[in-house]
C-alpha cells in the first residue's frame, strides 16, 4: 500500500516536471506561430525594400533595417576591439590580486546593469556632456557599452579553452608573448571569440531601451549614413508601431511584420552562433 | 640588435593596450555611477528626500503643481517582480531539476538551443505580444476590459527571467557530485527521494544565485512592462490593476524632459536606485556563487 502511494507521488511529481518543461517550449512555439501567422499579409520582399509611406501606414521597413545595422556596426567597432584585448589582459596578463578581483566585479556589474540605466548614462555623457547630440554615434556607443562584458565574458572562456602547451612550445622557442598571442593563442580561439561577438550583435540589435533617448526617430524621410543624424531602428520601430502610431490598429499588420523580421534576425544570428560553437566544441579534446 | 629591439617595443604596447582595456570596464561602472549622480543629486534642491521617498504621488507636469513621491513606482517595480518570481521559480527550479535528473539526452539536445533562444528573444518583440495576445486572452479569460496589467507584465518577464534560472540552476545541480546520489541510493533512497533531500540541498547556493540574478533581470526591464503594464502609476494590491515601474517611467518620461530641470534630475536619481539595487543582488547572487564553489571542493 505504501509503497503505491510513493510510485503515486513519484509519478505525478515527474509528471509536474514534464510539465513545466511542455510549458516553456510551448511559449516558445505560440509566440512565434502568432506572430508569423499575422505577419503573413504584409510580410514580402517588397516590404523590406520598400520606404515608409503614407505617415508609416504603408510601404516597407527598408530604412528602418539599414538603421539598425548602421548602429549596431558602429558598436560592434567600439566594443568588439575593447572586449576582445580586455579579455586577453584578464586571462594571459593579469595576476590574481585584489586590482584583477576588482576589474573582475566591474565586469559583472556592467552585465548586470539594467538597459535604461545604460540609456541615461549616454544621454549624460555622450548626448549631453561631450555634446554629440541624439545620434547614431551616441546610440551606437551606448550600445557597445552594453555589449561589452558579453564579449568579454566571452573571448576570456575562448582563450581559457586553448590548452597551455600551445604557448609554452611557442615560449620555449624564444617568441616573446605578445607574439606566442598573435600566431598561437588568439587565433585558435578565434570560433569561440566570433560566437560571442554574434551572440552580443544579436542581442545588441534588439534592444530598445539604450537607443531611445540618445538618437532613435520616430520618423525619417531620407536615409542618411552620417554618423551624427538621427535614425529609426527595428525595435524602437515596433515600440511605436504598437503603443505610439496615430492609427495603432490600422498598422498592426506592420508591427506583426517587423517583429516577425525581429524574430527572424535573431534566429538566424542564434544558429549560426551554435553551429559555430556545435562545430568546434571538442577542438581540444 | 635593431630586430630584438622592435620585437620588445611591439611586446611592451600590446601589453599596455591589453591593460588599458582590461582596466576600461571599471572606468565604465564607475563613470556610471559617478554620471548617475551628478546628474541626480540636485534633485534635493528643490525636493526633500522625504517627499521623494515617502510620497506616492509622482506627477511632474500637473497642473496643480509638480509631485515626485516615488513610493507608486518602487512598489510597480516590486509588486510586478514578486508576481514574476512566483511564477518563474517553481517553473525554472523545476524545468531545472527536469533536464539535470530526468530528461534523456536527446531533449536536453533540443531543449538548450530552445531556451538560448528564448533568452534571444527582444524584450520589444515580448511586449508586443502581450499587448496583442497576452492582453487580450487575460481580459477575455478574467472579465477585464484591458489586459495590460501586473499579471500581464508578469507573465512576459517570467518568460525573460526562466532562461537565466533554468540554466544556472541546471548548471548547479549537474555539479553536486556523483558520490552524494551513490551514497543516497546505496541507503535505499528512491531517486526521487535523493533529488529532493540530497540533490536539491546540495545545489541550493547555485539555485538561490540563480534566483537572485532572474530577479535583478526582472526589476531592471523596460520594454516588456512598459507596453504590458498599463503604466498608470498606483499603490495597487490586485494583479489585475495597471501598475507603472521605475523603468517604464524613465523610459515614457525622459524623452520630453529638458536637461537639469527638477524632472530631468527626478528621473536620473530613479536611474541611480535602479543601478544600485542591481549592484547589490548581483554581489549577493555572486556571493552564493562563490559558496557554491567552496562547496564543491570539499
Amino acid at each position: 500500500m505504501s509503497t503505491f502511494r510513493h510510485k503515486l507521488i513519484e509519478n505525478s511529481i515527474y509528471g509536474l516536471l514534464y510539465f513545466c518543461f511542455a510549458l516553456i517550449i510551448l511559449f516558445l512555439v505560440i509566440i512565434s506561430f502568432y506572430i508569423f501567422k499575422n505577419s503573413a499579409g504584409t510580410l514580402s520582399l517588397s516590404f523590406i525594400f520598400e520606404y515608409p509611406r503614407n505617415g508609416m501606414t504603408e510601404g516597407g521597413i527598408f530604412p528602418i533595417i539599414i538603421g539598425t545595422c548602421f548602429v549596431t556596426i558602429i558598436s560592434a567597432i567600439f566594443a568588439i576591439p575593447i572586449g576582445i584585448s580586455g579579455a586577453i589582459y584578464l586571462n594571459e596578463y593579469a595576476k590574481k590580486s585584489f586590482f584583477t578581483n576588482i576589474i573582475r566585479l566591474s565586469i559583472r556589474n556592467l552585465a548586470a546593469v539594467p538597459s535604461i540605466v545604460y540609456g541615461l548614462f549616454g544621454l549624460a555623457i555622450f548626448v549631453k556632456t561631450l555634446n554629440l547630440g541624439t545620434c547614431v554615434l551616441s546610440a551606437g556607443l551606448t550600445l557597445g557599452l552594453l555589449t561589452l562584458p558579453t564579449i568579454i565574458t566571452a573571448s576570456e572562456e575562448a582563450l581559457k579553452n586553448v590548452p597551455a602547451a600551445y604557448r609554452e612550445g611557442a615560449l620555449a622557442l624564444g617568441l616573446t608573448k605578445w607574439q606566442v598571442l598573435r600566431t598561437n593563442v588568439i587565433p585558435v580561439a578565434v570560433p569561440g571569440i566570433i560566437t560571442g561577438i554574434i551572440l552580443s550583435i544579436s542581442r545588441a540589435l534588439g534592444e530598445t531601451a539604450p537607443i531611445l533617448f540618445t538618437g532613435a526617430a520616430f520618423y525619417i524621410p531620407h536615409l542618411s549614413l552620417n554618423v551624427l543624424d538621427q535614425f529609426m531602428a527595428l525595435p524602437y520601430h515596433l515600440y511605436i508601431m504598437s503603443t505610439q502610431h496615430h492609427d495603432i490598429s490600422g498598422v498592426r499588420g506592420i508591427a506583426y511584420s517587423t517583429a516577425a523580421i525581429l524574430i527572424l534576425i535573431t534566429l538566424i544570428l542564434n544558429i549560426i552562433a551554435s553551429t559555430i560553437r556545435y562545430r568546434y566544441r571538442n577542438a581540444f579534446k | 640588435m635593431v630586430m630584438i629591439s622592435r620585437r620588445n617595443l611591439s611586446d611592451s604596447i600590446s601589453k599596455i593596450i591589453f591593460f588599458m582595456s582590461g582596466v576600461f570596464s571599471l572606468i565604465v561602472v564607475l563613470c556610471i555611477f559617478i554620471f548617475l549622480v551628478k546628474e541626480s543629486f540636485p534633485v534635493y534642491q528643490d525636493i526633500s528626500i522625504y517627499d521623494f521617498i515617502l510620497s506616492a504621488k509622482w506627477n511632474p507636469d500637473g497642473w496643480s503643481g509638480e509631485y515626485y513621491g516615488i513610493l507608486s513606482l518602487v512598489w510597480g517595480t516590486l509588486f510586478v517582480t514578486i508576481i514574476t518570481l512566483i511564477i518563474s521559480i517553481p517553473l525554472g527550479v523545476l524545468t531545472a531539476v527536469f533536464l539535470a535528473e530526468i530528461a534523456p539526452e536527446k531533449v536536453q539536445m533540443i531543449f538548450k538551443p530552445a531556451i538560448e533562444l528564448l533568452a534571444g528573444i527582444p524584450s520589444v518583440v515580448l511586449g508586443f505580444f502581450g499587448i496583442v495576445l497576452l492582453g487580450p486572452f487575460i481580459a477575455k479569460i478574467f472579465g477585464l476590459s484591458n489586459g495590460l496589467n501586473v499579471l500581464n507584465g508578469s507573465i512576459l518577464l517570467s518568460i525573460m527571467v526562466l532562461p537565466t534560472i533554468i540554466s544556472m540552476s541546471e548548471d548547479a545541480i549537474i555539479a553536486v557530485p556523483k558520490s552524494y546520489r551513490d551514497a543516497s541510493l546505496a541507503m535505499g533512497a528512491t531517486k526521487l527521494e535523493t533529488i529532493i533531500k540530497v540533490v536539491l540541498p546540495a545545489a541550493s547556493s547555485g539555485i538561490i544565485a540563480s534566483i537572485m540574478l532572474g530577479m535583478g533581470r526582472a526589476i531592471g526591464e523596460t520594454m516588456a512592462v512598459l507596453m504590458a503594464c498599463g503604466n498608470a502609476p498606483a499603490l495597487t494590491k490586485s494583479i489585475f490593476d495597471s501598475v507603472r515601474t521605475l523603468t517604464a517611467t524613465i523610459a515614457i518620461e525622459m524623452g520630453e524632459v529638458a536637461f537639469d530641470t527638477t524632472h530631468y534630475y527626478a528621473l536620473f536619481h530613479l536611474g541611480l536606485f535602479l543601478f544600485i539595487i542591481s549592484f547589490f543582488i548581483n554581489n549577493v547572487a555572486q556571493y552564493f556563487i562563490n559558496k557554491g564553489i567552496r562547496h564543491e571542493h570539499v
